[in-house]
């Protein structure tokens, strides 16, 4: 019974996350509004609302006139592209960490771990702020950023997993035939490794884009006009008592969106291997 | 035992000096603190003083030496803006972030535990799944936004709760439940996985088949075999509060640590940022150090 709502769950993420891709790639198809584009005789419409040419606008305007369906149809594409490239390179960072840490042992292992907890000690949203801050906000700095600082999670789960893999019969097999160590790790290690990793870059991808949103929200993300979640939520937020709609929807979109990923991770992890503890 | 205390006290020093490190960079990132501390409009002249004034033209060693001796007696050098040492300012505001993490952590434990306890107890039942669905939603819920949401429900819609400051237990409500939701949701999962496992080892089976009642099995043989996974998730959650306040506090205008280093970011008040990021990073490993400790009592064998 639990299995077949995990699988449903599951199923349903993967819309969710199907669905927000197709959003992103396609967003000018999607929307007849321009998220840029000011109308400051349409602002602060209610959702719902239908403006002189007959088109309606189904979450309202914000406070520029523009469409807030358009926006974060065009939100999306910010927060997928920081999320996809901090992923990629928080995790291949993690991997390569974890791989070698792993199977060297020893003294790099315990200097990767030191690495790892150092990293973990940091107030991440505050270093994350203080960085953006000196470097300024802009959209390759944000994905640096979040990319270089979120590789322990990758690293931690790479190495017990390669901790495990290196006794089993055919690594060790493959060492006594006089394999080396690059070959082994990258052959053998590797493949096996994958799956964890794949779990963990899901669930990490749900985390990116909660932080990218912070930061936008924070006026530290990709800089206005260009739409991203975070900012129209930071927008709305002078506007709360006159009109709800524009804080409200926004956040709605990065609850589903992160909602989905984490069903779909967490489907994955399932699926994949059940033990793993992310 | 004094082995593994010595140990993991030579390791959270390490971690330390890392973060001292780390924080020291912070400045020179884009190569120039002098045009970092300076206003825009500085001369060339003022900026090259300053510049003496302050040893940047110093090899990096020596200049981070001294940056490690300072921050070792709590010296960050004064606040550009407020013109005080820059972590008195931090200390002073440290009460009201470690009450509202406080708060955020009491939320999380007393919520967390019992429907995580509940929800293994009475698997696949509705309060199972009730209690799964509201932790998967509050992993899920992006902070920021449920403190607006709850702003725009309680205080601009009810008129129940104030939405900014610092007061009595009214002010605390709104940020601690925005701050302590995730946490929640977190140590339920927790929990109630680490509850299940516990419930279908051997011993438990044999407790039962002895004839011990049902409330005694699960919060004297379950619940302490379980609380070990529990009791070092909740250190590095605590942790975590400390320095996830940042956002929270600045919905709030709640006046600790988190808001405080947002506007010296803002105002380039650098001396501050690095106060409190060293400040907030030692004391999360200070209490993963005392949540190692505590652990090796619930659980001997850690003490190797």
């Amino acid at each position: 019974m639990t299995r077949l709502i995990r699988r449903r769950t599951a199923l349903f993420g993967l819309v969710v996350v199907v669905g927000v891709v197709a959003a992103a790639v396609f967003a000018p198809m999607l929307s007849r509004f321009d998220p840029i584009e000011q109308n400051i005789s349409q602002r602060l419409e209610p959702p719902g609302w239908t403006d002189g040419s007959g088109l309606v606008h189904l979450l309202g305007t914000d406070q520029l006139g523009r469409d807030i369906l358009a926006r974060i149809i065009h939100g999306s594409r910010i927060a997928l592209l920081v999320g996809f490239a901090a992923v990629a390179i928080s995790g291949l960072i993690g991997l390569a960490v974890g791989l070698v840490s792993g199977y060297v042992g020893g003294r790099v292992d315990d200097l990767c771990m030191r690495l790892a907890d150092i990293q973990l000690a940091f107030p991440f949203i505050l270093l994350a702020i203080a960085v953006i801050g000196v470097l300024g906000p802009s959209l390759g700095n944000i994905i640096v950023v979040i990319g270089v600082s979120s590789w322990v999670v990758y690293a931690r789960v790479v190495r017990s997993e390669v901790l495990s893999i290196r006794e089993r019969e055919f690594v060790q097999a493959a060492i006594a035939l006089g394999g080396d160590d690059s070959r082994v790790l990258v052959r053998h290690v590797l493949p096996n490794a994958f799956a964890p990793w794949l779990v963990v870059a899901t669930l990490d991808m749900a985390r990116v884009i909660v932080i990218e949103s912070a930061l936008s929200f924070l006026g530290l993300g990709v800089q206005p006009p260009t739409p991203t979640w975070g900012g129209m939520l930071a927008d709305g937020r002078v506007y709360l008592s006159t009109a709800w709609w524009l804080a409200t929807f926004p956040g709605v979109a990065i609850l589903i969106t992160v909602l989905g990923i984490n069903l779909l991770g967490d489907g994955l992890r399932d699926a994949l291997d059940p033990r793993l503890q992310v | 035992m004094k082995r593994f205390l010595a140990r993991r006290l030579a390791q959270a020093l390490v971690v330390v000096l890392g973060v001292s490190v780390v924080a020291f960079f912070i400045l020179h990132l884009t190569g120039d603190p002098a045009l970092l501390l300076l206003p825009p409009d500085a001369t060339a002249e003022e900026i090259r003083n300053f510049r003496d004034a302050m040893g940047f033209n110093d090899p990096f060693v020596v200049q981070y030496w001294r940056f490690l001796r300072g921050a070792a007696t709590g010296n960050f050098g004064e606040s550009l803006r407020h013109g005080a040492p820059a972590m008195r300012l931090v200390v002073e505001r440290l009460p009201a972030t470690l009450e509202l993490a406080g708060a955020a952590m009491a939320i999380a434990l007393c919520v967390a535990l019992p429907a995580g306890i509940v929800s293994a107890v009475r698997r696949n039942t509705p309060v199972d799944y009730v209690s799964t669905v509201v932790a998967l939603l509050g992993q899920s819920m992006p902070t920021f936004w449920l403190g607006i949401m709850l702003i725009l429900i309680f205080s601009v819609r009810l008129n129940l709760l104030p939405s900014s400051g610092r007061g009595g237990l009214p002010h605390l409500i709104l940020p601690a439940v925005t701050l302590g939701l995730f946490t929640t949701a977190r140590m339920m999962r927790l929990t109630r996985s680490g509850m299940l496992e516990v419930l279908g080892q051997d011993y438990i089976r044999t407790a039962r088949a002895k004839g011990v009642n049902e409330s005694p099995v699960i919060w004297k043989h379950a619940l302490r075999n379980a609380a070990v996974p529990i009791v070092t998730i909740a250190g590095i959650e605590l942790g975590a509060l400390l320095g996830g306040s940042v956002i929270t506090e600045t919905i709030f205008a709640w006046p600790g640590v988190g808001r405080l280093s947002v506007q010296a970011i803002y105002n380039r008040d650098y001396p501050v940022v690095q106060a409190a990021v060293f400040l907030l990073s030692t004391t999360f490993v200070v209490v993963n150090l005392l949540v190692d400790v505590a652990y090796t009592y619930l659980d001997p064998r850690i003490r190797t």
